[in-house]
């Protein structure tokens, strides 16, 4: 057993318990806190197979802003998540079921798996060929060059997002206090204070 | 990427440019009150890029064929922009009338019509893919723009909903017929739907691409959103709705079936004959119940989709023909329409009942005659242009075979005179009630009796236009 062997099954082991754990423990906190280590074994994988961008893009992606969007979502909103797990209780049953069929799925399409001819199939992990040139600066090449235009496009269509977010949701409102800094440091404290002397029983 | 790829494409980066510049000037100085001459100036940029594309020579394809520049992109862009420049000052004056004057609406009119550009001169289903997203996303927010009306946010949240539904479809599509011939490209994809024979897989992108693309063109029965979208829109929104983007789609719409299946045209000319069969039908049938005019012109233009499409369903360069001139004809017609829908108000407020046109030629004969016009043009009654329309895709379909279709059609035509019939009676033979008693900016009335006058006089030689059309589907169909 090599040291890539080694770390295959510890990734794999991890992202498994961490994907079962993100669903059974009882604080939503911690089932966020799991995801993200599911997360990161899984870039491990990536990693391994030779696949570093893609392993990037899931930590900086997924751990960097929806992991940390989950905890935000589950540390403000008020959801009761223990009437949501209690519910869940019920579907067990079914779940597994699902679960069980899904599975036996996988089996047959791996047991019936065809290899297309003149392509070898990697035996291990030591196996995989290395690519010429690392995986991001292929698709660089491919993202900056060949696809160019769909590149710009899709700039435009996030331009396009920009402006109707603000179109329908921005609102100038004339009623709230805004801060004046001219106006607070022009004035004058002499006036900005009235003593009044109140006589007892009487008031303003 | 070199020169020659960006020199192609040069249009729409120079819109892209302007709509970036324009977007920046409005924030940084005086926001709104800069929309008013915004709007003509981009419909002058518009109209000069228009008039550029059209005395251009094609330019051919660029980005390894992602773009291609053929002649019938250049009819569909030029009839795209001149419509969306129309369109745009002619509902200035409503949109100050109902405060909705935002710098952002002409930005995002011209960003989709960038996109609608994409759509209709696309080589590959990527470019294909991002015009069409370009177009929906700028007009799922104008639909919605008058936001503090539930009508409008219901219609821009439906079409986004149902929109992002459809582009789901489609790119399911779209990924099948990659897996099945391991290309994006047309060119690859009609190499590999060659004879007829096209495996199954293949079959199954082919009609979820066609789902797709009928749900952009608003046929039945992919139609469900267009009433409601037409009807909660603000009405020059709804006027832009019903002529540039339709345009695109049906553009797009052929590009797909013959430049990427061209090989395979008995595999979808059946889906293509139902799917007008079913829109002439139900756009006749279901606007006879229609009291708002707005949701008439929805159920209109689901019929007027039915007829371009099938000019599409004969499958031949002439029924590409008939399918272009039935589209640039629709849009003059549907400009002059909305320019009056544009104008109708009773005491000041806005109305689109139909029944509030009762007995108006006698208070404005001119309004009511040109408007009398369009609605023979529409409903395709002989001496006006709209029956010239119809009679190229009736002769397309019959001229490939499908006598039947072209009959359905004539049925159709003769149950949807009915309700264009019944709105020329209430303006002429109507009990007078509540009656429309606004004012018409100048810019309406020339687009409205603009209109008119080309539905009348166009018969003569259709402006020349049956030869620039048929020059463009030459170039597409092969």
């Amino acid at each position: 057993m090599t040291v890539l062997d080694l770390s295959f099954y510890l990734f794999a082991i991890l992202t498994v318990t961490g994907g079962l754990m993100t669903v059974v423990s009882r604080n939503p906190v911690h089932s966020v806190l799991w995801l993200i280590l599911t997360f990161l074994s899984t870039a491990g994988l990536f990693v391994l197979i030779g696949a570093e961008f893609v392993a990037m893009l899931l930590i900086i992606v997924y751990v960097g802003a929806v992991a940390v969007l989950f905890l935000f979502v589950v540390m403000m909103l008020d959801i009761d998540f223990a009437a949501l797990k209690a519910e869940m209780a019920k579907y067990v049953p079914l779940a597994g079921l699902i679960g069980i069929v899904l599975l036996m799925q996988l089996v047959i399409a791996y047991g019936v798996w065809d290899v297309a001819e003149g392509v070898t199939v990697a035996d291990g992990l030591a196996a995989i060929p290395t690519p010429p040139e690392l995986n991001t600066t292929a698709l660089g090449l491919v993202l900056y060059d060949q696809y160019f235009l769909m590149f710009q496009l899709s700039g435009l269509i996030l331009l396009v997002a920009m402006i109707g977010a603000i179109a329908l949701t921005l609102r100038h409102r004339r009623d709230v206090k805004r801060q004046n800094v001219l106006q607070q440091m022009w004035r004058d404290p002499a006036k900005a204070m009235d003593v009044h002397d109140v006589k007892p029983g009487q008031g303003l | 990427m070199v020169a020659s790829d960006l020199n192609i494409i040069l249009p729409e980066i120079l819109l892209a440019l302007f709509s970036m510049a324009a977007l920046l000037g409005a924030v940084y100085t005086s926001k709104d009150a800069l929309a008013r001459p915004l709007v003509w100036l981009t419909a002058a940029v518009l109209t000069l890029v228009a008039i550029w594309i059209a005395l251009a020579s094609p330019g051919g394809t660029g980005f390894d064929g992602m773009i291609v520049k053929d002649g019938f992109a250049q009819f569909a862009q030029v009839t795209i922009l001149l419509s969306a420049a129309v369109v745009l000052i002619m509902g200035q004056d409503y949109m100050e009338r109902t405060g909705l004057m935002k710098f952002e609406y002409p930005i995002l009119i011209t960003l989709a019509s960038i996109g609608m550009m994409v759509m209709v001169s696309s080589g590959n289903l990527l470019t294909l893919y991002m015009g069409l997203e370009l177009q929906s996303l700028s007009l799922y927010v104008v639909a919605s723009l008058r936001r503090d009306n539930v009508k409008s946010t219901e219609a821009g949240l439906k079409y986004f909903v149902l929109g992002a539904l459809s582009s789901g479809l489609l790119l399911y599509g779209i990924s099948l017929t990659y897996g099945y011939t391991g290309t994006t490209d047309f060119a690859g994809v009609i190499a590999a739907a060659q004879d007829g024979e096209i495996p199954i897989g293949l079959l199954f992108g082919l009609v979820f691409m066609i789902s797709g693309l009928a749900f952009k063109v608003s046929a039945a029965p992919f139609h469900m959103w267009t009433p409601d979208v037409y009807e909660g829109s603000p009405t020059p929104v709804t006027a832009f709705f019903a002529t540039a983007p339709k345009v695109a789609a049906m553009g797009m719409f052929a590009r797909v079936v013959h430049d990427a299946f061209g090989g395979v045209v008995g595999d979808w000319q059946q889906i293509v004959a139902l799917l007008s069969v079913l829109s002439m039908f139900l756009g006749a049938v279901a606007a006879i119940g229609q009291r708002d005019i707005k949701r008439l012109m929805a159920y209109s233009s689901i019929a007027h989709m039915g007829y371009a499409l099938m000019g599409l369903a004969a499958g031949t360069a002439g029924g590409v023909e008939a399918m272009l001139l039935y589209m640039a004809i629709y849009v003059v017609m549907n400009i002059g329409t909305f320019a009056f829908i544009l104008s109708m108000s009773r005491d000041g407020v806005e109305t689109t009942d139909i029944a509030s046109l009762k007995q108006f030629s006698d208070k404005q004969p001119g309004k009511a005659l040109a408007l009398l016009v369009l609605m023979f043009s529409l409903a395709g009654i002989p001496p006006m242009l709209g029956f010239f329309a119809k009679l190229a895709v009736l002769q397309a379909a019959v001229d490939a075979g499908l006598v039947w279709l072209a009959v359905l059609g004539v049925i159709a035509s003769v149950i949807g005179a009915f309700y264009y019939l019944r709105i020329v009676y209430f303006m002429y033979f109507g009990e007078a009630e509540d009656t429309v008693d606004g004012d018409m900016p100048a810019v309406q009335w020339v687009a409205l009796s603009g209109a008119a006058i080309i539905m009348v006089i166009g018969i003569v030689n259709l402006f020349g236009l049956e030869g620039i059309a048929a020059a463009a589907a030459a170039t597409l169909v092969n």
